[in-house]
């Protein structure tokens, strides 16, 4: 009872922080309501026994993706409002609402007994190695949706990269830094970032067996790399770097082998030789999470703004 | 078919029903693009934890929750960040564009 009395207050919460964020009076008020609607959702996930799925949540859907609206809606100008007619509001409303009605039908009536595969990934988890079954998925029997996955980080980086100025192409992203900033934050950056990649990498470790996994560390890790940038630590690097490139194509690239090795050792594309499952998903998984970082920290940090 | 019993997964689907609708509501009628986006997002996290739910009702085997519906979930939150990332990217590039012309051009 206690228990149902903490889900609804969640769920009313969570309800009532994306209706504020619908109606919010300016842009940036609107992303400080999502950016709570990340938090609170990952409250939900925690509810319903997701946790692999909350540490995501909270670390990309709500983190990372509220760096990057914090930076639009200081930038971005606020278009002039223009309420629509109320009328356009009552249709919409209405087929809106008609959606979300349908939907929770299909919540209330769901079908006898409940589909799950469950049981099947039980069946063949011992062979994988890894003892975390949503691991299991994404590095083995869904391997090929993991692969795509990091492509698709890697060509949303590359159409970040390209909505920059012709003349600052192969520059370096974010403003010029100011020399010697004050402050508490070099000092909070100094003491942070270190146990930050400590916490980053054990995510990624640890996955292999319990919550956490290479997506979610690697979101630790740029956000270490962004807090460093911020505080003037590092110095943004010019996206023409050679190094860098080959940081951002590691990953997909050893994946990719490991795959294209599988046709003729293991009978099928990203299928893994037996005995020799878990020391190539840890390979891959180490290179993953370094293009990973790149790939998410570069993509928060902008197109080039500056000259390389 | 009978009636889910009301227990935590029953409850976060009706919310995630709600979230879809709210955030469809938003995407239509908002006029500015960063509101629309944001509305989108919405609408993402409802679908999302209706996925949460299926898995949660497929729990077994000694697991919490189906754990192919969560990993789903887990590709579809990172696809989500970088479909964001560039569609923001796109706002603010299209936000300096206007600029530009409201000023007889620039650089």
């Amino acid at each position: 009872m206690t228990a149902l009395v903490l889900d609804g207050g969640i769920a009313l919460l969570t309800i009532g922080i994306a209706a504020w964020t619908i109606r919010a009076g300016d842009d940036f008020a609107a992303v400080v309501g999502f950016i709570a609607y990340g938090l609170v959702l990952t409250l939900a996930w925690t509810r319903l026994g997701a946790y692999d799925v909350a540490l995501t949540e909270a670390a990309i859907g709500g983190g990372a993706t509220g760096v990057i609206l914090m930076r639009a809606g200081a930038r971005v100008k606020p278009a002039p409002a223009s309420r629509p007619s109320r009328l356009a509001r009552i249709i919409v409303g209405a087929l809106s609402a008609a959606v979300a009605a349908g939907l929770a039908a299909v919540v209330l009536l769901p079908p006898q007994p409940a589909p799950s595969l469950a049981l099947d990934v039980r069946e063949h988890l011992a062979s994988t190695g890894l003892g975390n079954p949503i691991g299991g998925v994404l590095m083995a029997y869904r391997a090929a949706d993991t692969f795509l996955e990091t492509v698709v980080v890697l060509l949303a980086l590359f159409g970040v990269w390209s909505l920059g100025r012709d003349a600052h192409w192969g520059g370096r992203p974010g403003p010029a830094p100011r020399p010697g900033i004050g402050g508490p934050l070099p000092l909070f950056a100094r003491i942070l970032v270190p146990a930050g990649i400590v916490i980053g990498i054990y995510i990624v470790w640890v996955g292999a067996d319990a919550p956490g996994g290479k997506f979610q560390g690697a979101t630790i890790l740029a956000a270490m790399a962004i807090l460093a940038g911020m505080a003037g630590l590092v110095a943004a690097p010019a996206t023409s770097g050679r190094r860098l490139r080959w940081l951002l194509a590691a990953g997909p690239i050893v994946f990719v082998g490991i795959g294209l090795a599988g046709i003729p050792l293991a009978g099928a594309f990203l299928a893994y030789p037996p005995g020799f499952e878990k020391p190539l998903i840890l390979v891959i998984e180490v290179a993953l999470t370094v293009s990973l970082a790149a790939m998410l920290a570069l993509i928060v940090a902008g197109p080039p703004e500056r000259s390389p | 078919m009978s009636l889910a019993p009301f227990d935590a997964a029953t409850l976060f689907g009706l919310m995630g029903a709600i979230l879809v609708g709210l955030g469809l509501y938003g995407v239509v009628l908002l006029e500015s693009f960063l509101r629309r986006l944001l509305a989108f997002n919405l609408l993402g996290g409802g679908v999302f934890i209706l996925f949460g739910v299926v898995a949660r009702r497929g729990a077994g085997a000694g697991f919490s929750g189906d754990p192919v519906p969560q990993a789903l979930v887990i590709t579809g939150i990172v696809v989500a960040f970088c479909a964001t990332a560039l569609a923001i990217t796109l706002i603010e590039r299209l936000g300096e564009e206007d600029g530009d012309d409201a000023s007889g051009g620039g650089s």
